[in-house]
């Protein structure tokens, strides 16, 4: 332990008033500013984090309304509720904020939150571009939202395949509006992706060798490397290519000049498919230390897990094509595909096994996030099935866009990643809020929510053998598809029931729920060691560990170094690999710059779908924004090397 | 009507086959699975002790034993459906050269379909009604005019998308008459959801007949009521986009309407083919299929009865 400080004069013990009186002095150093102000200009990881699960709640909300309503418009045999033009506007919304706009910033605001508690670390990496991804996020929303209050929401999908999504049979600005909305996405995304990859390289508590990482946070770390590959495909296919076909008519996909109408789909899907694992990776990864916690084991496997990780991310960029397999692609090259959409069910089944054999060698407590882990295996286990049926050309052919692959998508995403997320929401409200949700309702969220799940989506596997294609906004009587249509419509209002008795839950429990203290189930992270909610500083001192479950390893406190400032808002920077100290650095104040450039990145995007002289008075004004963020920034750098003056030390509290 | 479990022709029937096989082996894999996992939950929910568990290697060891082995379990079953999967697809591709081409082309909101023939004066042109005489492989040719449509007709074989600029193929035998539904898949703007066609599967004879009598041109209408209607009909632009053979009417835009009243349905199977429902399409079109390129034809009473005689003289 002495090698972490250059000549540690060893072990010794902080007494209870050093310990309170450097928590006082972090405190002054870190909380935000007081009143609007400070609310505008916050870089600390936990409040934005925060208002990122709270807005990609919002949006999951939304797009739940959005489904509630296609429910009700197919719940019987030409039904005249919402009429093509709505619905064609409506699916489009549903999914693009289901895929955009909740899932992905849900996921990541996760770890925004998350990820520093449970390396150690005071912060994330990049504060303030933390900040700017949000507020870009909310300028993508409003966007979209805007637009589908004002009927001018997007039309052809969220994969906007051309040459539908083209002037020619798209007039109007409704295709621009989702091709923008892409580009804010992305932009938050990989501001999130960057800073996730840093802080989890560069930032981790003392000892946190790459072999203790927390598994949430491996789940985190190779997700923010899939979005950095993925989302720029898209990006650039949305932005650089369709949008400009559009507005300053590139022809990148209009077949009649020369463009291709398939290229598109190869773009989308590049990023399209390991999209979906990276929704479902870091929903994977919470339910590890869930499963741990409530079996009161270290997880069965914890290389294993690690590895499947990274192979579900290599192979989830190996399978776009299976979305395709109803185009005029060889055949040979299709069977490819086909084998890679196998090969990956492989490390998904290696996680699947390895918390069941937890669980098996475990002492399981069926709590309520634990009853939500059960209900993902169950519903998850089913959409990975048809999932493997799907990956057969043969099959697919007869199946793709149909019902069945709704239902498939469905079981996959709400399964693999909503209930997942449900129990973590369980599991770490109590962090957030330092209350506990109730237990009663929560349990009759989960059971509504299960039930609700399987009666909407299992009708639609017999909807799509039966002949029933997607995306239509009515069919005949004489299809006879009407009677299943009406179970799942029913089974859409049981989901509904069931998020609003959560929704009452959280407000309830958030006024008056039981007090959680700082670790309300005796788990192994980082995260249950700080107060709940944790102080703006996180850490007093640097938490050292020596394992991958810090809180089982250590009776009483935990050790720590010492020797970050106080006064100032200082980082411990560590090493890759082995995570020693290495250096000190600066973090950076509150600032208002990220806010008005996320303003700005609006005026350059939102305006360049009227007019493209709005471009370069977007830029204009960012390039203030850009001189007072380098201004902020260009105060004396304070990042020294190594030097903990005290090395490792215990804390008595 | 239209369903994968009704298969028509041997392409279909075999993808069936192996859907029930993946079925099957997919509900004895999740029913497993479930069961271990309750099991699992359950086995000592009395055990209030929150100690935390130390592993000994031999439980370490035992465990990854375990789990290598349902992952070799899993991953054989994958290796059958592969393989299985890889049969049947080799199998479908696998064509006669003796076969009857039709050529199949996707429109905002309609299909048109042609056939071919060594005598020009044979040509066959139709819309959203596919006749094929039973036991004879059928190859379709399938084109695109505007955006990507998808032609799936589930009781005869999976689905082959229209893509502009690309040609694709789809391949079935009908073995079994009849008449079998089918529908636009790919997502195609408003009237997506109202673009069905239908294929009818008819003994070779009742076929050819068909197909004599539809390569006829139109008949001129004997009655005064049609002989006005025909008049109603040349007088109100009809001819700029369909194409009556026989008479002036020229227009490639939208269906040929030769045999039109010979069809089961209009509006590419919205509507039953009635006189009644004739009427009201011509009157609205939007109405009844929102975004329909046919503008409405606010006509007289008295004029559009005699276009619907008209019309209904074209068998």
């Amino acid at each position: 332990m002495s090698s972490l400080g250059s000549d540690a004069p060893g072990p010794v013990t902080l007494e209870a008033g050093d310990i309170a009186r450097d928590a006082d002095a972090l405190e002054r150093t870190w909380r935000d500013q007081p009143g609007f102000w400070g609310w505008l200009c916050t870089v600390d990881h936990k409040s934005i984090g925060r208002r990122y699960v709270v807005t990609a709640f919002a949006m999951f909300l939304a797009g739940g309304i959005e489904a509630a309503l296609m429910r009700t418009q197919l719940a019987r045999p030409e039904n005249a509720f919402l009429g093509a033009d709505r619905y064609n506007q409506i699916f489009t919304t549903h999914g693009t904020t289901m895929m955009f706009l909740f899932a992905v910033p849900m996921m990541t605001a996760m770890g925004l939150y998350f990820v520093p508690l449970m390396v150690g670390a005071r912060s994330v990496a990049f504060p303030r571009l933390n900040a700017f991804g949000y507020w870009t996020y909310c300028v993508g929303i409003g966007l979209l939202y805007v637009a589908l209050l004002t009927n001018h929401a997007p039309d052809t999908g969220w994969f906007a395949y051309v040459p539908l999504s083209e002037t020619l049979y798209a007039p109007g600005h409704r295709v621009d509006v989702w091709a923008q909305l892409v580009t804010f996405t992305e932009i938050a995304a990989l501001c999130a992706a960057v800073n996730i990859i840093v802080t989890v390289f560069k930032m981790r508590a003392p000892g946190m060798s790459v072999d203790r990482i927390p598994l949430f946070v491996w789940a985190q770390l190779v997700v923010a490397f899939m979005i950095v590959f993925a989302m720029p495909a898209v990006a650039a296919g949305s932005t650089l290519m369709l949008a400009a076909d559009r507005a300053i008519h590139m022809q990148w996909f209009i077949p009649a000049r020369g463009g291709d109408a398939l290229l598109w789909q190869h773009i989308f899907w590049f990023f399209g498919h390991p999209e979906v694992y990276i929704i479902f990776l870091p929903a994977l990864g919470m339910v590890t230390p869930i499963v741990e916690t409530f079996c009161r084991r270290p997880v069965v496997g914890y290389g294993a897990i690690v590895m499947a990780n990274i192979a579900t991310a290599f192979f989830a960029f190996g399978l776009w094509v299976h979305h395709m397999f109803a185009t005029p692609l060889p055949e040979l090259g299709e069977s490819l595909f086909t084998a890679a959409s196998l090969v990956i069910a492989i490390p998904t089944a290696v996680q699947i096994f390895c918390w069941i054999a937890t669980m098996w060698t475990g002492r399981p407590r069926l709590t309520v996030p634990m009853l939500f882990v059960l209900g993902f295996l169950f519903t998850f286990i089913n959409g990975g099935i048809t999932g493997v049926m799907l990956a057969s050309v043969p099959f697919d052919r007869q199946a793709h866009d149909t019902f069945f692959v709704v239902a498939h998508l469905h079981y996959v995403l709400i399964g693999g990643a909503v209930m997942p997320l449900f129990a973590g929401l369980y599991f770490w409200f109590p962090k957030f809020t330092g209350r506990l949700l109730g237990d009663g309702l929560g349990k009759w969220h989960f059971w509504l929510f299960l039930i609700g799940t399987n009666v909407t989506f299992f009708p639609m596997h017999i909807l799509g053998l039966d002949g029933m294609p997607r995306r239509i906004y009515t069919y005949l009587a004489s299809t006879g598809w009407g009677p299943l249509n009406l179970l799942a419509s029913i089974g859409a209002a049981t989901l509904a029931v069931s998020v609003v008795l959560f929704l009452i839950n959280v407000v309830r429990s958030w006024v008056a729920g039981a007090n959680a203290g700082a670790d309300p189930w005796g788990a192994p992270g980082l995260e249950w060691a700080v107060a709940s909610p944790p102080p703006p500083y996180n850490f007093v001192h640097a938490p050292v560990v020596s394992s991958a479950h810090p809180l089982w390893e250590t009776s009483g406190a935990l050790p720590v170094v010492t020797g970050l400032r106080t006064d100032r808002r200082e980082i411990l920077i560590t090493t890759t690999f082995d995570a020693r100290p290495d250096a000190r650095h600066s973090s950076p104040h509150g600032s208002f710059w990220p806010f008005y450039l996320a303003l700005c990145m609006g005026v350059v995007f939102i305006g360049s779908i009227f007019r493209p002289y709005w471009v370069l008075i977007g830029t204009a004004l960012s390039c203030i924004g850009l001189f007072g963020w380098g201004w902020e920034s260009s105060r004396p750098i304070e990042r020294e090397r190594v030097a903990m003056p005290n090395g490792p030390v215990v804390e008595r509290t | 009507m239209h369903s994968i479990f009704a298969p028509a022709s041997p392409e279909a029937a075999a993808v069936t086959r192996l859907w029930w096989w993946m079925f099957g082996a997919g509900l004895i894999i999740w029913l497993g699975v479930a069961t271990v996992a309750v099991r699992a939950a359950l086995a000592k929910s009395g055990d209030a002790s929150r100690d935390v568990i130390r592993d000994t290697p031999t439980v370490t060891r035992r465990a990854g034993r375990i789990v290598i082995a349902a992952v070799l379990a899993t991953a054989i079953v994958l290796a059958a459906v592969l393989v299985y999967s890889f049969a049947v697809g080799h199998a479908l591709a696998q064509h006669d050269a003796d076969r009857l081409v039709i050529e199949v082309t996707g429109h905002r909101w309609w299909w048109e379909v042609r056939y071919s023939s060594a005598d020009p004066t044979k040509l066959v042109t139709t819309a959203n009604e596919i006749h094929v005489p039973v036991g004879v492989p059928i190859h379709l040719r399938l084109a695109s005019d505007d955006v990507i449509h998808s032609f799936w007709a589930p009781n005869l074989n999976g689905k082959s998308d229209l893509i502009p600029g690309y040609r694709s193929a789809l391949w079935f035998r009908a073995d079994t008459p009849g008449v079998y539904r089918g529908q636009c898949a790919e997502f195609c703007g408003l009237a997506h959801a109202k673009m069905a066609f239908f294929v009818v599967a008819q003994p070779k004879a009742e076929y050819n007949a068909w197909l004599a009598k539809t390569s006829q041109p139109a008949e001129p209408p004997t009655d005064a009521e049609a002989a006005r209607g025909d008049t109603v009909f040349m007088r109100n632009g009809c001819p700029l986009c369909h194409r009556i053979a026989g008479t002036d009417a020229g227009g490639a835009a939208a269906p040929d309407l030769t045999h039109v009243a010979a069809r089961r349905t209009l509006a590419a199977g919205v509507l039953d083919n009635t006189p009644e429902n004739l009427a009201r399409w011509i009157f609205d079109p939007s109405v009844i299929k929102p975004g329909a390129r046919m503008p409405a034809f606010h006509l007289s009473a008295a004029d559009m009865r005699a276009l619907v005689a008209y019309l209904e003289t074209l068998k």
